[in-house]
């Protein structure tokens, strides 16, 4: 899937473009590329801020960063797998079968509730990382197949969708999404957390380093003896269980488990991860541009429904017409770069 | 090598095997028709196989697209989405009668189709996040146009969707006509060519000077434009446009025709009569599960393994011939 099909094709990194002099234009079409959505995700909110008098208020900062927060615990694992040059499309439905899981453990103790997607979640990840990484399978024929296993197994655990589980009244599992701290709901400290975890995991760590060499160059890293196939597994293995966990917030916050819940969803979280910087072919990108990525579609939502006469349609144009003017800019800027 | 009849009896078992791999699609749809001919009530009438062809015209025909867009290495994931935009430009337009309508709807997808094969033409984009975008913001203006459910009664429309020539329903022979032609494209034309060289390596096919971003604006303008088709058709045996519904997933179904029926997603290859079995063969696992009262769920988790080991047994086929 790396069609590409410029004469100037090996570069295709940020970081390995870098070395020697820079001029400024240089710099600032780095800069422009690097945090692309940041800037547009403050252009919006400085816009909306003006325009509804409602928007930069506390309350609606905090309701967002709880919708958000849901997409963000996704779009982290996603990254990881992104990052190796991989792809996971079967997120959306590890997600809803988290949150049935999820729902059906909780009427069985509130641990039994948290850890069962945990284990399922990981172990359909696991599954998906020994294929890919020593199957040697296409990653996105793999987790396509994961798609339909997931939806299928989830299908099977509510009567072919028919049974909708609920989080039993009182149960703490229920506090773990609708609780609050500091004035911000428990979903978004968890992704705080969750994100800080992740950026020293992929910047400070040798498994991090390691994700990002695969990307790189796989065959290099291989030949430098890094552990390739381990870490991939790995990452397949985060990303699936962080999708669980996403979907295990969900039912908290729902109190049920939803089963119609994440169709499509891999391909936001995919344009989340897109526009936050990180590249496709792998090897490039952060942690952070992920959440901003996350943080600007959800922000597009929102302003979409404050300007309530406008039909919800206009969320998937805006977000699609922003994702391609996104990528075609960064492809834009990285030739100014290289010049 | 000591022992050359040790040495030739392995060359024999590889070659069966690979026989096997190459044609594993044609092997597993036999084996699965002659499954349902002995085990399935009323299998062979012809309203059965009929409704079987019926059903699975749509995915043919985007499937067909979709090899040729893989064929360059490409991938297009805006297919559904097309299909709900072309089949919600019908109710505005059918007021001018069914043709300008059906005109509308196929200029929308030559559009759509223009603008991914533009961005990873010219721009160098990547063809996943190109058409990803496309997909998001496609559904979306397919439900501004067309917003709820739309009937479509016009004659001239609805003809088109349940008429037939000697009994043949008109869909299934409008996907055979577009068989015929995208195998003719692929196989003895000059673009079907440069189009297999281009996937093979993009790089190479520059120096040699051929066309690059011609034929893969071309592709992705033929691919939009078979969506557009099937879309309309669906719209007209539905009588109805649902942009909400229309074509969802549509793109999943399409990627596994065209890589069960042995075309690599790494480009370089274009299989049609694969695609087309392969089409068939998921359209027949899902018919036999249904004949056999299995549940969805059931259904689905066996399509997942199903297409896993179609792809293993193709990674191994190109393991053992290189």
């Amino acid at each position: 899937m790396t069609g590409t099909l410029t004469t100037d094709a090996p570069t295709d990194r940020v970081d390995s473009a870098g070395g020697g002099r820079r001029s400024t234009g240089a710099t600032v079409a780095r800069v422009l590329q690097r945090q692309g959505a940041l800037l547009i995700l403050a252009a919006v909110c400085v816009v909306a801020g003006i325009a509804f008098d409602n928007f930069a208020t506390f309350g609606n900062f905090s309701a967002v960063a709880v919708q958000a927060s849901f997409l963000a615990v996704v779009a982290l694992g996603m990254t990881f797998v992104i990052m190796t040059a991989g792809i996971d499309l079967s997120v959306g439905s590890v997600f809803a079968l988290g949150g049935v899981l999820a729902a059906w453990g909780s009427q069985h103790g509130a641990l039994i509730g948290l850890l069962l997607p945990l284990a399922v979640c990981g172990l359909i990840g696991l599954v998906q990382g020994l294929i890919v990484a020593r199957g040697g399978l296409p990653p996105f024929i793999v987790t396509l197949a994961g798609l339909l296993f997931a939806r299928g197994l989830l299908l099977a655990l509510s009567d072919e969708g028919a049974t909708t589980y609920k989080v039993p009244e009182g149960s703490w599992f229920r506090q773990l999404a609708q609780g609050e701290f500091l004035g911000l709901g428990l979903t978004v400290w968890i992704v705080i957390i969750l994100f800080l975890i992740g950026g020293v995991v992929l910047h400070r760590t040798t498994f991090g380093s390691t994700i990002l060499a695969i990307g790189g160059q796989e065959d290099a890293a291989d030949l430098m003896g890094l552990p390739v196939a381990r870490t991939k597994v790995v990452a397949y293995l985060m990303c699936a269980m962080l999708a669980g966990l996403g979907g295990t917030m969900m039912a908290s916050y729902t109190s049920s488990g939803v089963t119609v819940l994440g169709v499509g969803m891999e391909l936001e979280v995919i344009a989340a991860v897109v526009l936050g910087g990180t590249l496709l072919t792998g090897g490039a990108g952060t942690v952070l541009g992920s959440l901003v990525g996350v943080l600007l579609l959800t922000v597009i939502k929102n302003v979409i429904n404050m300007v309530g006469t406008l039909n919800s349609n206009w969320q998937a144009v805006v977000s699609g017409v922003i994702l391609l003017v996104v990528v075609v800019a960064q492809r834009w800027l990285a030739k100014i770069e290289r010049r | 090598m000591s022992s050359t009849t040790a040495t030739a009896e392995r060359t024999r078992t590889r070659i069966d095997l690979d026989w096997v791999r190459r044609n594993g699609v044609y092997v597993a749809l036999v084996a699965l028709l002659l499954f349902n001919v002995v085990a399935t009530n009323n299998f062979l009438s012809e309203r059965t196989l009929m409704l079987q062809l019926i059903q699975v015209t749509p995915v043919v025909i985007v499937a067909l697209g979709m090899a040729l867009v893989i064929g360059t290495e490409g991938i297009d994931l805006s297919v559904g989405a097309v299909m709900a935009l072309a089949a919600a430009v019908i109710p505005l337009y059918i007021g001018y009668g069914a043709p300008l309508a059906i005109l509308a709807a196929l200029t929308a997808g030559l559009l759509c189709g223009a603008l991914a094969g533009s961005i990873i033409g010219f721009v160098g984009v990547q063809p996943i996040v190109a058409t990803l975008g496309i997909m998001v913001a496609g559904r979306g203006v397919a439900n501004l146009l067309g917003g709820e459910i739309k009937s479509i009664r016009e004659p001239g429309f609805v003809a088109l969707g349940t008429g037939e020539f000697l009994g043949v329903p008109y869909v299934v022979l409008i996907a055979i006509a577009i068989s015929l032609a995208v195998w003719f494209v692929a196989r003895r034309t000059i673009y079907g060519r440069q189009l297999v060289a281009i996937g093979g390596n993009p790089r190479a096919a520059l120096l040699a000077g051929l066309p690059v971003r011609r034929v893969i604006i071309t592709t992705y303008v033929v691919c939009g434009l078979l969506a557009a088709v099937a879309g309309v058709l669906m719209a007209a045996r539905s009588q109805a446009s649902d942009p909400t519904k229309l074509g969802l997933l549509m793109e999943l179904s399409a990627i596994t025709a065209v890589v069960i029926g042995g075309t690599p997603l790494s480009g370089g290859q274009v299989r049609i009569v694969g695609t087309i079995a392969g089409a068939l063969l998921l359209q027949l696992i899902t018919a036999t599960l249904i004949f056999h009262n299995i549940p969805d769920s059931t259904a689905q988790m066996a399509q997942a393994v199903i297409v896993i080991a179609a792809v293993y047994v193709q990674l191994g086929r190109r393991k053992g011939s290189s």
